[in-house]
């Protein structure tokens, strides 16, 4: 049986600070942060230990104690009442979500981080005088050969085997772009022995990250970025749990996008888990596919297989979706978070690769890529512009464009699943069916005696005592169902961590 | 076999049915009405120098 599928997504997004002299995008990036942290937040809670040396463990767990605490940058990183981390990484802001039980669930929260990183702008820009504004984008690029990604985090068994996840995912990787990319206007490509595929007669193409891709499997993710990235960092009990950070994802404006692609590739990571699995599809020459298929606006491109053959992308993911029906049958969908969630994810997968088939253009509120194409088309076709037009590149960022007086992507009439009321919740709350719950209800309740927090544990100060740290090695305990009415009760972290201990 | 061709079934086949034609050109006829709507607020809300900000539009390389 296949490790239930606990997703998160993590997003770094653009930055820019309008103003007449130099600007610093991590001072930029800090003030962003500050601004919402000083604001919005009673409490002030941060993520890394730094030095403290938590002794004992709430439960007793002394085994997990050796696990080391992650080591952070000095930068500002703070943690949020609805289980999320908020930080500066590098130079931009990132947020990462709380950790999810299901696609859905996590759309919600994607959908909170942008309107934290609103709040964010909002409240930084009161503080800057008034011929100065920050600015974010939720883009993976600034067109100039610059990327910043947006890396989704799957729950995996332990036991299985890397190389079958490599072997099995990465075909999936190179053709979900199709029903994943965000699009983008031209291509950033080095160019010298790995000239990019022709354009058609328009320099667009459907993903915004494709161009970064220079390996197939590797550690790396800022210098030859690999389609597969080996990250082996759990933020969970090691010995169970692998998670699969992955990196070659486009961030989406589109709600129906984030849950696909989530959707799809839990599913596909079940699957892997149980070892349902076919004869691999893969790519000869899989990074140059994935530039391919990126180029390929007319789906019509064939790659080039190991085995010979030569595919379309779309027909590798109709055999991927072939395939989960009969696992769907076979084992059920609770690794994905149930049959309906589950059917829901098969019926649209199957809906989007039909209108891809059909008519891309149908899928115009559906996709971000084609809202972009049909949005360029329009405005090249009235104003009567070539497609290196400045202007056409002005609306490829401002696409992304988080202020709602400017986003595009707010504009194009996307199809929405969720609904402000349960986006405006999760700003502050955090889901209850994950460990994420039990983070963010502390942090809500007992935030003055919490010293720091992490994925996997939470640090307290209670006074008297040494500090306390409790573990959270597993991704589905400390729910609402396990730990809320403990957390109603307790009137301190004292209370709290006397019952734990019992 | 049989359920492969299940799974494809919804892929796209060329319709005989001439009596949707016109709905299709209704339906058409408002695309481009919405479309129209959308770029005239799109021409309102366009960075107004649209040439500086891409320009200046340069980010750190990240994650």
């Amino acid at each position: 049986m296949a490790v239930h599928k606990v997703v998160g997504i993590e997003t770094e997004f653009g930055i820019l600070h309008r103003c007449n002299g130099d600007s610093n995008p991590v001072a930029a990036s800090s003030m962003i942060i500050n601004a919402y942290v000083n604001g919005f937040l009673c409490q002030r809670v941060s993520w890394d230990f730094e030095d403290e040396q938590p002794g004992i463990d709430a439960r007793g767990f002394n085994e997990f104690d050796a696990l080391a605490p992650e080591i952070e940058t000095h930068l500002v990183n703070a943690v949020l009442t609805n289980g999320a981390r908020y930080y500066v990484d590098h130079a931009h802001p990132e947020l990462s979500t709380p950790e999810c039980s299901d696609a859905r669930q996590c759309v919600v929260y994607d959908r909170a981080a942008e309107e934290i990183l609103i709040r964010s702008m909002q409240a930084a820009n009161n503080l800057l005088p008034d011929d100065e504004e920050l600015v974010i984008h939720k883009n993976n690029s600034d067109g100039k050969g610059n990327s910043y990604g947006c890396h989704e985090n799957y729950l995996l068994d332990r036991e299985v085997p890397f190389g079958r996840i490599v072997t099995h995912i990465l075909p999936f990787f190179v053709t979900r772009q199709i029903f994943c990319g965000a699009g983008k206007l031209g291509n950033e490509v080095p160019m010298g022995d790995r000239a990019p595929a022709p354009f058609g007669d328009r320099p667009f193409q459907i993903s915004q990250r494709a161009d970064f891709f220079e390996e197939e499997v590797g550690l790396e993710t800022t210098l030859k970025r690999p389609i597969v990235n080996t990250r082996d960092e759990p933020h969970a009990d090691t010995r169970k749990y692998r998670r699969l950070h992955v990196i070659v994802g486009d961030a989406n404006m589109s709600e129906v996008q984030t849950y696909l692609k989530l959707g799809t590739t839990s599913l596909v990571l079940a699957m892997i888990d149980d070892d349902f699995v076919s004869e691999p599809l893969t790519p000869l020459v899989p990074v140059a596919a994935l530039r391919q298929v990126s180029f390929d606006t007319a789906l019509s491109g064939l790659i080039e297989l190991v085995d010979g053959r030569h595919m379309r992308a779309i027909e590798i993911q109709w055999e991927y979706l072939e395939l989960a029906r009969k696992y769907a049958q076979s084992h059920g969908l609770d690794p994905v978070g149930g049959d309906d969630i589950g059917n829901d994810i098969l019926d649209r997968w199957e809906g989007m690769l039909t209108g891809l088939e059909s008519d891309p253009m149908s899928l115009a509120t559906q996709l971000d890529w084609v809202a972009k194409l049909r949005l360029y088309e329009g405005f090249a076709g009235r104003h009567d512009l070539d497609w290196d037009d400045p202007k056409l590149a002005a609306l490829d960022l401002q696409y992304h464009d988080l202020r709602p007086s400017k986003s595009l992507a707010r504009r194009v009439g996307l199809e929405r699943i969720t609904t402000d009321d349960e986006v405006n919740e999760a700003v502050s709350v955090p889901p209850p069916t994950t460990r994420a719950y039990f983070r963010g209800r502390c942090l809500e309740k007992f935030g003055e005696e919490i010293v720091a927090a992490n994925w996997d544990s939470m640090v307290f100060d209670i006074g008297t005592d040494p500090l306390r740290r409790v573990p959270m090695l597993e991704p589905l305990r400390g729910t609402r169902t396990h730990v809320g009415n403990l957390l109603d009760e307790c009137r301190d972290a004292a209370e709290l961590l006397r019952r734990l201990g019992n | 076999m049989a359920e492969r061709e299940q799974v494809r079934r919804s892929a796209p086949r060329e319709t005989t049915d001439t009596t949707h034609t016109d709905t299709a050109s209704e339906g058409a006829t408002e695309l481009k009405a919405e479309l129209d709507d959308l770029l005239d607020e799109i021409d309102d809300v366009l960075e107004t120098n649209a040439e500086e900000f891409v320009k200046n539009y340069v980010q750190k390389g990240g994650e």
